[in-house]
């Protein structure tokens, strides 16, 4: 007989050792700590408003807020397009290559949006490559000669997010397609529908869950873009928190910019939990079988693999190939040189922070597994949270408060001890930026972790205890070694997502410190977009890592398959 | 080795969001004996054991183990420090871990070479000496469970709990595994609660077996008195199928249309219930009988005849009667029926029944 855990799940642990166990108080300083940034953002909405916040409210928030709207309803658009056209083709038609396109799609993921972003302005600038053979073809001799899509827009932004977003809704669209049975898609052939009308009427609207909880990951990835926006001069919230902050000097204006960001993305987390909620009552059948593959004829053929091709092809492997063609071109021994010594920075903060993000992940969800209680089941939620705030956000959660800490803390010691620190000691410091990493990508471990848990049933967990193991010795020697691989994997992801982070390092990177991803986005801003490009490389070489993760994954993942 | 002094629960409750599922239970398992809690699932046998085990903590009542107390009064010894062994429903061994691994796991106290020694001991006691260094997902259902005993019984512990040990196998391998466990158990002379919803099985383990219903133990006894004297019309239909019959009492007697029996000590105008085990009742061919054969049927070792016997003055009563013989009453025909008076149970019929 199983024990109904939701009989029993007090706030507090009831059991024996729950008062003296040292979990529930790791897990709620964890939860606690990782919550505080974004919750001080959030604390923000309460502030009376100050003269600059009217100013701000009068003359640039309505850009933002517009230019905000406009970016996510573009991107929106494209992401479903290529994402749901994309998985659909993929899952439900065999044409030349679709195996290898199947996976092929995760490639965008790679890139950071900046770095497309960078590639297409080389290419495609008035100065660039593209235009000047044009002008050379036809004797053109100014941009007064001819139109030329200006990459550098709004919609330009839309174009370059959209390509390298898609995946996201790729992912959930694809597995929503595989979950459905093929006992609905065949009921509806039955019917009388066509294999197309089936789409439509039963796997669109069954899939529509999935592809709606992608779309709000995609946004929320657009809302965290500051490099793109950037370098674009497109004035979002994003880069308007940047400016308010390094350029005006005024962070409790931005601090509440970023609160009024909070409340975007609190609309996207209702969209994406109402979603996943619906997603739940979807299945009436348990029945699996291999899906039916549609055979395409030559020219319906042709047009599949030119849209899924051409999403890679424009996703990934052009702006690869620019960054390779503008790395081999520019390339000299001093950037080799100062290429190591950034490498290394962005190598270390990636790697400790994977570490410390595991080691947190472990003590969250451990500590669920031994006290399954409301309080630290909130610590989770709580830690998760970062996860959908952009860097930029976080980084104001942090830098607020710790620069007050500082201060006080050097007035204290100038006054009690005559000890004079020049300057401030905490904040721009290698700790608080991995602190910030840790409040933005821990869900990431979090959820890893969590998930591989459940793989340790709870009678191995009994047996550990009934061979005389305490909690933290089953710790090490059955819960670590069983979730092993899920320890790795939770660390790859965060190790790279470390890497490719813009924002937040921007602003809370040590002086004179920079990562991979702080150069790429300095050269570009100096226009010296094809000094980026190694740098840049390296970056997208390291997000190759996940992807080729989910891609093995996705080979096992068909319910039913023969694997 | 340890003293082996046998566990003893005391008026033991535990409740799950307001329900009893454990409702003052109290149980004794001597020194060597193998103790069965036999009921139908979510009775609270597997909460008793886990209860034993320190996995559950009691709301009420006191729990000893080898004459200590170990739950109760504002003490909880926690399950690592018991020293109990638990041999678990999905066996629960460690995937990361061979065999030897596994059996050695519980005895991290000992020097490497006694451990390594006596976990080897351990698995040729159940002979699964050749699959040492074989892992976990290579094995069988049946050595799996050999593995999983193995483990439990390594650290010598004083008490095995053992939780539905043989429900994940199929018939015919369940029976051998039963028998080697079974031998083991009593080899190691460890004293042994075990939880099962099989009958049969637990006649086949058990010293004494404790029937459990609703979170009560409703009776413990020796498999031979709760065959042939249950305590409640539960206890007697749980161990085998019965016909019943109801019936009052008139002047010391049960007049039935099966033949009068003697009351025993209900009064005058009781409501009663004969419960009738199908082997009590013998079918001898007479054209005169009361009883006429619905059906015969041979199930193998024993065969199932269904009887209708009129009841003047009432509706007639359907009767399963189950005989060695192969030689099968043909259907329609009559017969007279000859009951075994010690097969047959008496209880009151409550009024809430």
């Amino acid at each position: 007989m199983t024990i109904p855990q939701f009989l029993a799940k007090p706030f507090w642990p009831r059991s024996f050792d729950g008062i003296l166990s040292v979990w529930p108080w790791l897990a709620l300083t964890t939860g606690l700590g990782i919550a505080m940034p974004v919750l001080f953002v959030a604390g923000n909405l309460f502030v009376p408003s100050t003269e600059l916040w009217t100013h701000l409210a009068e003359t640039v928030l309505a850009g933002y807020v517009v230019n905000s709207l406009w970016l996510m309803l573009g991107v929106s658009f494209g992401v479903t397009i290529g994402g749901v056209g994309t998985a659909w083709l993929v899952t439900m038609c065999r044409f030349p290559g679709s195996r290898l396109l199947e996976w092929a799609q995760l490639l965008p993921l790679a890139m950071p949006a900046y770095v497309v972003a960078y590639a297409y302005t080389w290419l495609l600038d008035y100065a660039g490559p593209l235009q000047s053979l044009i002008r050379t073809l036809f004797g053109w001799t100014s941009a007064r000669d001819y139109w030329f899509f200006e990459i550098r827009s709004l919609g330009g932004a839309i174009l370059v997010m959209s390509l390298v977003l898609y995946p996201y809704v790729y992912l959930l669209a694809r597995s929503a397609f595989l979950e459905q049975s093929v006992c609905v898609l065949e009921a509806s052939r039955t019917l009388g529908q066509s294999p197309w009308r089936a789409f439509w009427r039963v796997a669109l609207p069954l899939a529509r869950p999935s592809i709606a909880a992608g779309v709000a990951l995609a946004l929320m990835e657009t809302l965290n873009d500051f490099g793109t926006v950037h370098y674009f001069a497109v004035d979002t919230f994003t880069t308007g928190i940047y400016r308010t902050w390094l350029g005006m000097g005024q962070p409790a204006a931005a601090g509440q910019l970023g609160a009024v960001l909070m409340l975007f993305i609190l609309g996207l987390l209702l969209l994406e939990r109402f979603s996943r909620g619906a997603a739940r009552h979807h299945h009436t059948t348990g029945r699996y079988r291999n899906l039916p593959k549609v055979r395409l004829t030559p020219f319906p053929a042709f047009l599949a693999l030119a849209f899924c091709g051409l999403a890679v092809l424009l996703g990934f492997l052009i702006p690869a190939g620019l960054l390779c063609v503008m790395a081999i071109g520019s390339y000299n021994t001093e950037i080799s040189s100062e290429f190591i010594y950034f490498a290394r920075n962005s190598l270390i903060l990636a790697l400790i922070t994977g570490l410390l993000a595991v080691l947190l992940a472990l003590i969250l969800g451990y500590a669920q597994r031994l006290h399954p209680t409301k309080l630290i089941r909130t610590c989770l939620r709580l830690s998760a949270l970062g996860y959908a705030i952009p860097g930029s956000v976080i980084a104001i959660g942090i830098l607020v408060p710790l620069i007050s800490l500082d201060k006080a803390i050097s007035t204290a010691l100038a006054q009690f001890f005559g000890i004079d620190l020049g300057g401030l000691v905490l904040t721009g410091s290698i700790g608080a930026l991995i602190y910030a990493y840790c409040v933005r990508f821990l869900a990431i471990s979090v959820q890893t972790v969590e998930a591989s848990l459940s793989k340790v049933t709870p009678s191995l967990e009994a047996a550990a205890r009934t061979l005389g193991l305490n909690a933290f010795k089953r710790l090490t020697k059955v819960h670590m070694p069983v979730i092993r691989g899920s320890l790795l994997t939770a660390g790859l992801l965060v190790f790279v997502d470390v890497m490719k982070e813009l924002p937040a390092t921007l602003i809370m990177r040590p002086f004179n410190f920079d990562t991979l991803a702080t150069k790429v986005f300095m050269l570009a801003s100096d226009e010296r977009l094809a000094e980026a490009a190694f740098p840049a490389l390296a970056i997208v070489a390291v997000g190759l890592l996940p992807v080729v993760l989910l891609s093995s994954a996705i080979a096992h993942s068909r319910p039913g398959e023969d694997s | 080795m340890s003293v082996k002094e046998g566990l003893l629960l005391e008026n033991v409750v535990l409740g799950f969001g307001g329900r009893r599922v454990v409702d003052d239970v109290s149980l004794t398992v001597e020194p060597g004996e193998l103790v069965c809690l036999l009921g139908p699932s979510g009775c609270g046998k597997t909460s008793t054991l886990r209860l034993a085990a320190g996995l559950e903590k009691p709301d009420k009542g006191l729990i000893f183990l080898n004459g200590r107390l170990v739950s109760g009064d504002g003490t909880h010894l926690p399950p690592e420090s018991r020293h109990v062994g638990f041999l678990f429903q999905d066996y629960a061994l460690f995937p990361h871990l061979n065999v030897l691994g596994n059996v050695a796991f519980g005895l991290d106290d000992l020097p490497a070479r006694d451990r390594s020694r006596q976990a080897l001991d351990k698995l040729e006691q159940v002979g699964m000496l050749s699959y040492a260094d074989a892992w976990p997902h290579q094995l069988s259902g049946g050595q799996q469970q050999r593995v999983a005993l193995a483990r439990a019984l390594a650290p010598n512990p004083s008490l095995m709990l053992l939780d539905e040990p043989f429900s994940g196998l199929d018939k015919r391998l369940r029976d051998l595994v039963r028998d080697e466990t079974l031998h083991v158990l009593k080899s190691s002379r460890v004293s042994t609660l075990m939880v099962t919803h099989d009958p049969e099985e637990a006649m086949f383990m058990a010293d004494r077996i404790a029937v459990m219903k609703e979170g009560r133990i409703v009776q413990c006894d020796t498999p031979v008195n709760l065959y042939s004297r249950p305590a409640d019309p539960f206890v007697a239909s749980f161990f085998g199928e019965v016909n019943s019959v109801e019936a009052k009492v008139r002047a010391g007697r049960i007049e039935t249309c099966l033949g009068s029996f003697d009351a025993r000590n209900f009064i005058d105008g009781a409501k009663v219930e004969l419960l009738i085990r199908p082997e009590a009742v013998n079918v001898l061919p007479d054209p005169d009988g009361k009883a006429v054969v619905l059906a015969s049927r041979l199930l193998g070792r024993t065969s199932l005849i269904h009887l209708k016997v009129e009841n003047p003055g009432g509706t007639p009563v359907h009767l399963h009667a189950r005989l060695a013989s192969r030689l099968l009453p043909p259907e329609n025909s009559r017969a007279s029926l000859e009951l075994d008076s010690s097969q047959i149970f008496l209880f009151p019929i409550s009024s809430d029944a």
